[in-house]
């Protein structure tokens, strides 16, 4: 479903040269639910920024749903966004002078489907998060987990194969969080493929699969001899 | 998705009430004054006679020589001399001649005293060549010139003074003593400007109250009360050696269907010339010239210059309220960086967010427009304090300047966004997640 291969992203000023993502490998395959972890400034975000196709890389490969997307124009990469990828961000980023409606409609509108299917599909999201009764909200009405799920709503909509979710649970508390990780098992079981990014470790545990970054590269923590000792300690804390 | 541009673009309007009213306010203010001069600029400016301005001309004969003409060119009327004698050759289609006269007129109501009452004398072609249009009856045949016939054809205004409106054809109005039979009654008809006596007139003004056959005006020895212009000392004593005298005051008039036409005539204009030289009433060669409508209207500077420059000062002010409008859009788009963001993540294309922000840059454009109109629509009051009354009563609001006023409000505000919207659609939407 989603493969990077020596994937490179490099920022270039006139004096420095920093790569946030380096000689980066990556295979989710359909239907798997990865989460990918790190310390902050590791390059998790600018993973999930490439793999969303709403930046470019440097260098390597990289394969989305069987294509390669590295010479994708604008409006290409923005159709493959919009028919293939739901995103979840950490911030909700709901537009608040949209209704709940509205907000879960946009995508739709720039996939240019009638009116009809696109009220069926919203009242269909909303009903699926449990905010059918909201649909005329707007976002300052509602609860931090409320957005959250709009924003669930807005990603599902449009029926993707690959859902991206950045710290989906950040600005949540507990209950709140339990909640949107509940519903994102959810959907997974339902054969969604969701890679999703985060610092908790307890989250993490809940995906199929972790893949942890440092630097600009996925480590495995358990074969790499510069955190072997560290993850053996970390291990054993965990069975205790 | 233009309808869902327009939603988006309407609610717009009301996020930052404030910023929106500042530019709503930029483009009515720009949009009203431009529209303001641009009517009177219209009313004197326009072509009063499109459909034939290039088919007439006005017969420019130099009876005054370099030593007494202007700048080399000839003087813009005839004197009677010359213009009768364009009248006998019959060289054109069609041809009037032109004065303006002032006479008294007897009101039905005999206990009413006379009123003063303006028109112009002319040939029965007066009527053809200029598609005057008519309420009832016509005008006069060239046979009824010949016949020196009383004819009068009354204004639709002065029929309404006098018959009270209604069907006056067949009845007999005493003017200055004279009693004239009316054979029509014209529709409103005063082209603006007044082309047919630029020369005599300001071009512009209310319409005339009648068109006599000037023949019988030139019988009964009715003086002109329009422009008269004469040269050296005046030696003439009473109308006889008027009409004799270098005093030119008779606007001719041709109308001349094709080029050739248009070349013969002037070949015959310096033919005639070139006759008066070697007659010796002429002591130079042959000066003529044959403008049609448009080119004379200009060389008679028949646009008032305070137009022409009040139009500049109000354009310019619309452009600088565009300026201002451009920083208040950027302003206004950039501060929805984190939306585009958004929007672009979920499938937007460049293309489509800077069509989404022109579509609103359209909105505000035509709240700017309907402020304008409002503005319009108080500031035509206000037109006399600028121009001379007979201008000032051109300036009006009509169904074309109602949809000028909002077609320009509106692309000049589209491309006023241009750029802001430019800058829009260039926002990296992972930088503005990131950051949120």
């Amino acid at each position: 479903m989603l493969k990077m291969t020596h994937l490179s992203k490099v920022y270039r000023t006139e004096v420095v040269e920093t790569y946030a993502l380096r000689d980066f490998n990556i295979n989710v395959k359909e239907g798997e639910f990865v989460a990918v972890t790190g310390p902050s400034g590791s390059g998790k975000t600018t993973f999930l920024t490439i793999a969303g196709l709403l930046e470019t890389f440097t260098g390597g490969e990289y394969h989305l749903d069987g294509v390669e997307v590295s010479n994708l124009d604008d409006n290409a990469r923005s159709k493959i966004r919009n028919e293939k990828i739901g995103f979840i961000f950490q911030a909700f980023n709901l537009i608040p002078d949209l209704n709940v409606f509205d907000n879960v409609e946009v995508p739709l509108r720039y996939r240019g489907m009638k009116g009809p299917e696109r009220k069926e599909r919203i009242m269909s999201a909303l009903e699926r998060v449990g905010l059918a009764s909201r649909a005329k909200h707007y976002p300052a009405e509602l609860s931090g987990g409320q957005q959250q799920r709009v924003a669930i709503a807005r990603a599902l909509a449009g029926t993707p194969r690959l859902l991206l979710a950045d710290e989906p649970t950040g600005n949540l508390d507990t209950q709140m969080a339990r909640g949107v990780l509940e519903l994102l098992e959810e959907i997974h079981r339902e054969g969604a493929t969701i890679v999703m990014v985060t610092h908790d470790p307890e989250l993490a545990a809940r995906a199929q699969r972790n893949v942890h970054i440092i630097d600009g590269q996925v480590v495995d923590l358990a074969e790499d001899p510069r955190f072997h000792t560290a993850y053996t300690a970390a291990a054993g804390q965990v069975r205790s | 998705m233009f309808t869902y541009y327009i939603q988006l673009g309407l609610r717009s309007l009301k996020r930052n009430p404030a910023l929106t009213a500042l530019m709503v306010m930029a483009i009515g203010f720009g949009v009203s004054a431009s529209m303001i001069t641009y009517s009177v600029f219209r009313a004197v400016s326009g072509n009063p006679i499109p459909e034939k301005s290039s088919q007439l001309f006005v017969p420019e004969i130099d009876s005054w020589g370099p030593g007494l003409n202007e700048k080399g060119e000839p003087p813009g009327a005839l004197n009677y001399v010359d213009a009768m004698a364009l009248m006998r050759a019959h060289q054109s289609k069609r041809m009037t001649l032109i004065y303006q006269i002032g006479l008294s007129t007897l009101p039905r109501d005999a206990d009413s005293v006379p009123v003063a009452s303006n028109g112009y004398a002319v040939t029965g072609d007066f009527f053809t060549m200029f598609d005057v249009p008519f309420l009832y009856g016509s005008g006069w045949s060239t046979a009824d010139d010949d016949a020196r016939a009383a004819d009068v054809v009354l204004s639709r205004e002065f029929n309404q003074r006098m018959f009270g409106g209604a069907n006056s054809v067949g009845q007999k109005i005493t003017l200055s003593g004279h009693d004239y039979r009316i054979v029509g009654v014209t529709k409103r008809w005063n082209p603006s400007p007044r082309f047919y006596d630029a020369w005599g007139g300001s071009g512009f003004g209310d319409p005339p109250d009648f068109y006599l056959l000037l023949n019988r005006a030139l019988d009964l020895h009715t003086d002109n009360v329009g422009r008269n212009s004469c040269r050296g000392a005046i030696t003439y004593n009473g109308w006889d050696q008027y009409l004799q005298s270098n005093c030119i005051w008779l606007m001719p008039w041709v109308e001349l269907d094709t080029t050739s036409e248009v070349a013969r005539y002037r070949n015959f204009l310096e033919s005639y010339s070139a006759d008066q030289q070697r007659a010796g009433r002429f002591g130079w060669a042959p000066n003529v010239r044959l403008p049609d409508v448009m080119t004379w209207l200009d060389v008679q500077h028949i646009v008032p210059p305070e137009s022409r420059i009040s139009l500049i000062v109000a354009m310019s002010f619309f452009i600088i309220c565009l300026v201002n409008t451009i920083g208040l859009l950027l302003a206004k788009f950039m501060r929805r960086a984190g939306e585009i963001g958004v929007r672009r993540a979920l499938g937007a294309t460049r293309h489509e967010i800077y069509a989404q922000y022109l579509v609103e840059a359209a909105a505000v454009g035509l709240t700017g427009g309907l402020l304008g109109l409002l503005l319009t629509a108080i500031g035509m009051s206000g037109v006399g304090l600028l121009f001379e009354p007979e201008i000032a009563q051109l300036a009006h609001m009509d169904l074309s300047l109602i949809g000028l006023t909002l077609v320009v409000a509106i692309f000049a505000t589209v491309a006023a966004a241009f750029y802001p919207a430019w800058r829009a659609a260039q926002v990296q939407p992972a930088w503005q997640l990131k950051s949120n």
